[in-house]
Parts: structure tokens; C-alpha cells; sequence
């Protein structure tokens, strides 16, 4: 076999172990489904009555759900900060440095975990979503398309997340750090049009990486136009996943004897 | 000794080989160093045993001759390949079970097994074997369904020894590895590493119990403050050593004179005690037959010979010694 070929039964071997920590202890999944539902259920009945009509025409749970959506695929991301770190203080980590397997398996074992996992919760979400009266007008290309952004957004997020546990401190640590992804979504396209923000604001929540992949995932769904919004999350996800991966590598060869 | 050993790898005529070879090994964390010009030989199929108090840097060279800590300078070759060009080979031939442990505790102690495998390219079937062989060996299988973070610290560390074992290492490297054992724990822990070296092994042993290293070690290697103090055998090691000595009690002090001026040795002013050097049969004989000459009977007797605790003690530097040099940095 090649080394192509160990590295990848190398890095199924460790997405396994991580899937059976996280069927055993699932609480960390179930947790991270709780703040797309708290969005959703005030968004949608508490808040959505006042902030509809200056949204958009239609039933406003059809401009919010995407942004919910992607906040679910966040915050499962965002989860990974926690499992990364504990693993990392296992002793076992430390066996698996001295053995001949391929490097890059252990945290792509993770990411790979991660980028599954989030997707089976995010689509749980968008259940929820349509149980309470999203209706999306896509057809299978824009299902499509839109499982695609959110796997793009939670491949390039874990990455990041996975360096965050590991040069966290503690798992609280890398858990804190992991914040400024829940509350990026507020500044951005997600409940509200940016438009309607002061200019500075604005600027931001236009340009911040969070809004072309809101903005994609919603016309997607929607069948209205994208604009450039596609060809924005794809630039952003190499941008966030290469900064992620090669500060995850080098945090990962750089702490070997903790 | 013979230069031959039979082995389970074929070389059942050649002389021993080294299987880990260290030259001019260096090693400083900031200023404080940590290892000083390590010179080590060790020979394929033997036992070799660090032994040094702690902090002496024997977890620092067990990191790194198992490719976990970079060296500052020096050359090592394990079973062959050199450890700085190609660590690839270094890892493919080593085992490691360290002084905590590195089992994975949110898996049971078969998953553990299976995970090591799965790792070390077995095929399913060559796995399933080999696992249901080491949990039948290591007395694992009725904790085999059971989470490892449940099991007791000897349970935990032959589970750790095992997965070690699941590449079939040439080389295995073991840190302390019978620290916090209770003593049926230890002994059982040696049985293994026995076996091991009878198959072919070599075992690099790091220890503080200068027991374990008397009753298993070939050859045996002081390190202290990251310097080698002493090496040889158990046997050359104690030779080092002068102390062994023959001590008798006498109930009174009128036998006590007379057994000191007939032995020509001088009585320790407190207890009744008399000290003569020499620890052999012969010179327990000679020393009771010119006693029982005179008709003088001892209360007691007991025979010291000198033991690693003396070379340890005698060769390893005392705290106050540090101080004082710590003082003069």
C-alpha cells in the first residue's frame, strides 16, 4: 500500500475511535443542537413578528431558517474545540506519536468526525426548521448545493477549531474561544438584512465570512439569485481551512510531550 | 555469559548485534540540562536497565530515543535505522508503554486492541487473532467488554503493555512500568517482560526500584544528573562496591571485648555489635569457628552483602550535594 493509501486507513481508523467517543458520550452533540433551537424559537415566535416587515416580504422563517441552519453547522463545528483538547491530554495521544502512522491521521480523524457529525445535526435542524413552516422552493440542485455550502463551512471551520483545542490550555479555554463563532452570525445576514445597520456595521456584516454562506444557502433554498455569494464561501473555506490546517499541524508537531 | 542467543527471528547463530546504539546524546530544556553526552550499547535480545533518582533524565531519554522529543545533538540508531533521518523506520520497529498510561479510557480494553491493529496495518483476520491472543495472554478477557477507564492500575498497564505488543515490536521501551503496582502486580509484570526477552525482544528499561532491575536486567546503566555514573552487570555493578559484612550481637559486654579482640575488628560503642568485613560462606565460617574456639556464642547474626541500594546510594548524588551545586550556578 502507498502512503496516500495508509494515510487515508490511518485517518478512518481514528474518525472511527472519535465516533465511538462521541456515541458513548453524546451530551457535546446534543448540546451543540440547543442554541440553532433557541434561534429558531425566538426568532420565529418571539422576535420575527416586529423584525418581519422590514426583512422581506414573504413569511419571515423563509429569511431566517438559513441563517438557523448555519448556525447549527457552527456551532457542531464549534464542539470539536472541546473534543480536540480533552483527546490531546489522553495519554494515548502520546502512544500514537511514537508509532509509524501516518501524521496528519489524528486531527483529520477528528475533522472528518466533525464534518459528518455536523452535517447529520445540521440536517436535524433543518427538520425542525420546516416543521415549523420553512418552506424552501429548491429543487434537488439547490438541496444540492446547499449540503454542499455547509460542508464547506464545517470542513474550513473545523480545521480552525481543531488548532483553537489544541492550543487552548483547558478544555473551558478552547470551549471560550470558540465563542466568537456564535456571535459572529448576529452581524451578519443571518436574521436581518445588513442594509438596515449603521454604515460601519455594515461594511462588516457584508464583508465577514459568515454572510456569503448564509447568503448562498438561502437562495439556494430559495431559488432566488445568489450572486457571488457561492464563489465568496468557496474562496473563504480554502482561505479558513488552510489557516486552520497548517496552524492545527504545527500546534500538533510543536506540542509533543504534553 | 555466551555471545550467542537463540532467538525467534532466525539469527539463532550470529553474535548479538546492538539493537539501539546512542553516541554524544545531548539534551537541554532552556538552561537546565537535561542530558549530558549519552553514550549507550545495547545488544539485540538483552534486557538493559536505566536506573537513576529522579529527575536524573531517564524519561527524557526514553522520549527521545522513541522519537517523541528532538535531541539537541548526538546519533542514535534503533534496530538499524537512524533516528534522526528516518524516524518512519525507528517508529515501525518500536513499542513504548510509558510511566502514565496511553490507553484510551473511553474504549473498552478489545477496542483499545482492535484500534492498535487497525494501526499498525494488520488485516481484519491477522487482528482478530492477534487481539484475542494478547487479551488471552495478559489475563485480559473478562475485561475485555469493559470501558479501560474502569479497570485497576495493573489491569490499566498490562492492557498498555499489550498494545504495545500488537505491531510486534523489535524494540520496546519501558518507563517505570511497574510503578504504583501493588507487589503481585510487579511480579506478574516481570513474568511478561521475561517472556519477552526469551522471544527475541529488547527491553529498555527505565526503573527507580533497583530490585526490579537486579532481578531482570542484563546489563544496567546509572544515570544520574544526566550523566552516566556506572555501567556493567548487576554482579560488576555491587563488585563496585566495598560494604559487605558479616554483623554479630553479643548479649554482654565481656563477649563483646573478647570477640573484638579475636576478630580484630571494633565494637560499636551503643548497641553490642561487632562488624566484620567479608560477606562469603568462607569467611562466615572462619568467623564462627574461631568464636565457637573460645566458646563465645553471639545473640544474633546476619550477613549483608552489598546490594544495588548501595551502588545506588554510593553513586547517585545526594540532595544536599545538589544544592550546594545548584548554588554555584
Amino acid at each position: 500500500m502507498s502512503t496516500a493509501n495508509y494515510a487515508l486507513r490511518d485517518t478512518r481508523t481514528m474518525m472511527r475511535r472519535n465516533f465511538r467517543h462521541s456515541m458513548r458520550y453524546p451530551l457535546l452533540m446534543i448540546s451543540s443542537l440547543g442554541v440553532p433551537l433557541i434561534m429558531l424559537i425566538l426568532f420565529r415566535f418571539v422576535l420575527g413578528g416586529s423584525i418581519a416587515p422590514s426583512v422581506s416580504s414573504g413569511p419571515y422563517i423563509d429569511y431566517v431558517a438559513p441563517g438557523v441552519i448555519l448556525i447549527a453547522a457552527i456551532m457542531g463545528a464549534s464542539g470539536t474545540a472541546i473534543a480536540v483538547n480533552t483527546d490531546m491530554k489522553s495519554g494515548i495521544i502520546k502512544r500514537f506519536r511514537t508509532m509509524g502512522i501516518s501524521r496528519g491521521s489524528v486531527l483529520a480523524g477528528h475533522v472528518v468526525r466533525s464534518v459528518i457529525q455536523t452535517v447529520i445535526g445540521t440536517a436535524l435542524v433543518v427538520g425542525i426548521t420546516l416543521a415549523v413552516g420553512f418552506r424552501p422552493k429548491a429543487g434537488l440542485t439547490g438541496w444540492l448545493g446547499a449540503l454542499g455550502i455547509v460542508v464547506m463551512l464545517a470542513f474550513a471551520l473545523t480545521w480552525l477549531v481543531v488548532a483553537f483545542g489544541l492550543v487552548a490550555q483547558t478544555p473551558e479555554g478552547a470551549n471560550s474561544s470558540t465563542l466568537i463563532f456564535q456571535v459572529l452570525p448576529f452581524v451578519s445576514s443571518a436574521f436581518v438584512r445588513p442594509e438596515s445597520m449603521p454604515t460601519g456595521v455594515q461594511w462588516f456584516a457584508e464583508h465577514q465570512p459568515f454572510t456569503p454562506f448564509i447568503d448562498a444557502v438561502r437562495g439556494l433554498l430559495m431559488g432566488t439569485p445568489v450572486g457571488n455569494s457561492v464563489l465568496w464561501s468557496a474562496v473563504w473555506c480554502v482561505v479558513l481551512s488552510l489557516v486552520g490546517y497548517v496552524w492545527a499541524r504545527s500546534a500538533f508537531e510543536r506540542s509533543p510531550s504534553r | 555469559m555466551t555471545l550467542t542467543l537463540m532467538t525467534n527471528r532466525g539469527d539463532m547463530t550470529a553474535p548479538r548485534r546492538s539493537a539501539i546504539t546512542v553516541r554524544g546524546l545531548r539534551k537541554a530544556f532552556g538552561e537546565q540540562v537535561v542530558l549530558a553526552d549519552l553514550n549507550l550499547d545495547v545488544a539485540e535480545g538483552t534486557i538493559f536497565s536505566l536506573l537513576g533518582p529522579n529527575g536524573a533524565g531517564k524519561t527524557t531519554t526514553v522520549e527521545i530515543l522513541s522519537t517523541l522529543v528532538a535531541a539537541d545533538a548526538g546519533e542514535v540508531h534503533i534496530a538499524g535505522h537512524d533516528l534522526a533521518r528516518d524516524p518512519g523506520s525507528v517508529r515501525r520497529s518500536i513499542g513504548v508503554t510509558g510511566q502514565f498510561s496511553a490507553v484510551d479510557g473511553l474504549l473498552t480494553g478489545e477496542e483499545n486492541l482492535l484500534l492498535m491493529a487497525e494501526l499498525c496495518h494488520l488485516s481484519p483476520a491477522d487482528g482478530r487473532r492477534r487481539v484475542d491472543e494478547l487479551l488471552e495472554r495478559f489475563d485480559l478477557t473478562e475485561h475485555a467488554k469493559k470501558v479501560a477507564a474502569t479497570y485497576s492500575g495493573g489491569t490499566q498497564r498490562r492492557l498498555d503493555l499489550a498494545m504495545t505488543l500488537v505491531g510486534d515490536p523489535r524494540v520496546i521501551f519501558l518507563d517505570e512500568p511497574t510503578t504504583g503496582l501493588d507487589p503481585r502486580s510487579r511480579r506478574a509484570m516481570w513474568e511478561i517482560i521475561r517472556e519477552l526477552v526469551a522471544g527475541g525482544t529488547t527491553i529498555f528499561l527505565t526503573t527507580q526500584y533497583l530490585e526490579e532491575a537486579d532481578q531482570l536486567a542484563d546489563r544496567i546503566a546509572v544515570l544520574d544528573q544526566g550523566r552516566l555514573v556506572a555501567e556493567g552487570t548487576a554482579e560488576e555493578l555491587k563488585r563496585r562496591i566495598p560494604g559487605g559484612h558479616i554483623r554479630l550481637e553479643f548479649t554482654d559486654e565481656r563477649d563483646l571485648t573478647a570477640a573484638a579482640r579475636l576478630l580484630d575488628a571494633s565494637p560499636e560503642p551503643d548497641s553490642l555489635a561487632l562488624q566484620v568485613p567479608g560477606s562469603g560462606v568462607r569467611a562466615l565460617r572462619a568467623v564462627l569457628d574461631r568464636l565457637d574456639q573460645e566458646g563465645i556464642e553471639p545473640e544474633t547474626l546476619s550477613v549483608h552483602t552489598p546490594d544495588l541500594d548501595d551502588v545506588f546510594l554510593a553513586l547517585t548524588s545526594r540532595p544536599g550535594a545538589e544544592k550546594k551545586q545548584e548554588a554555584a550556578r
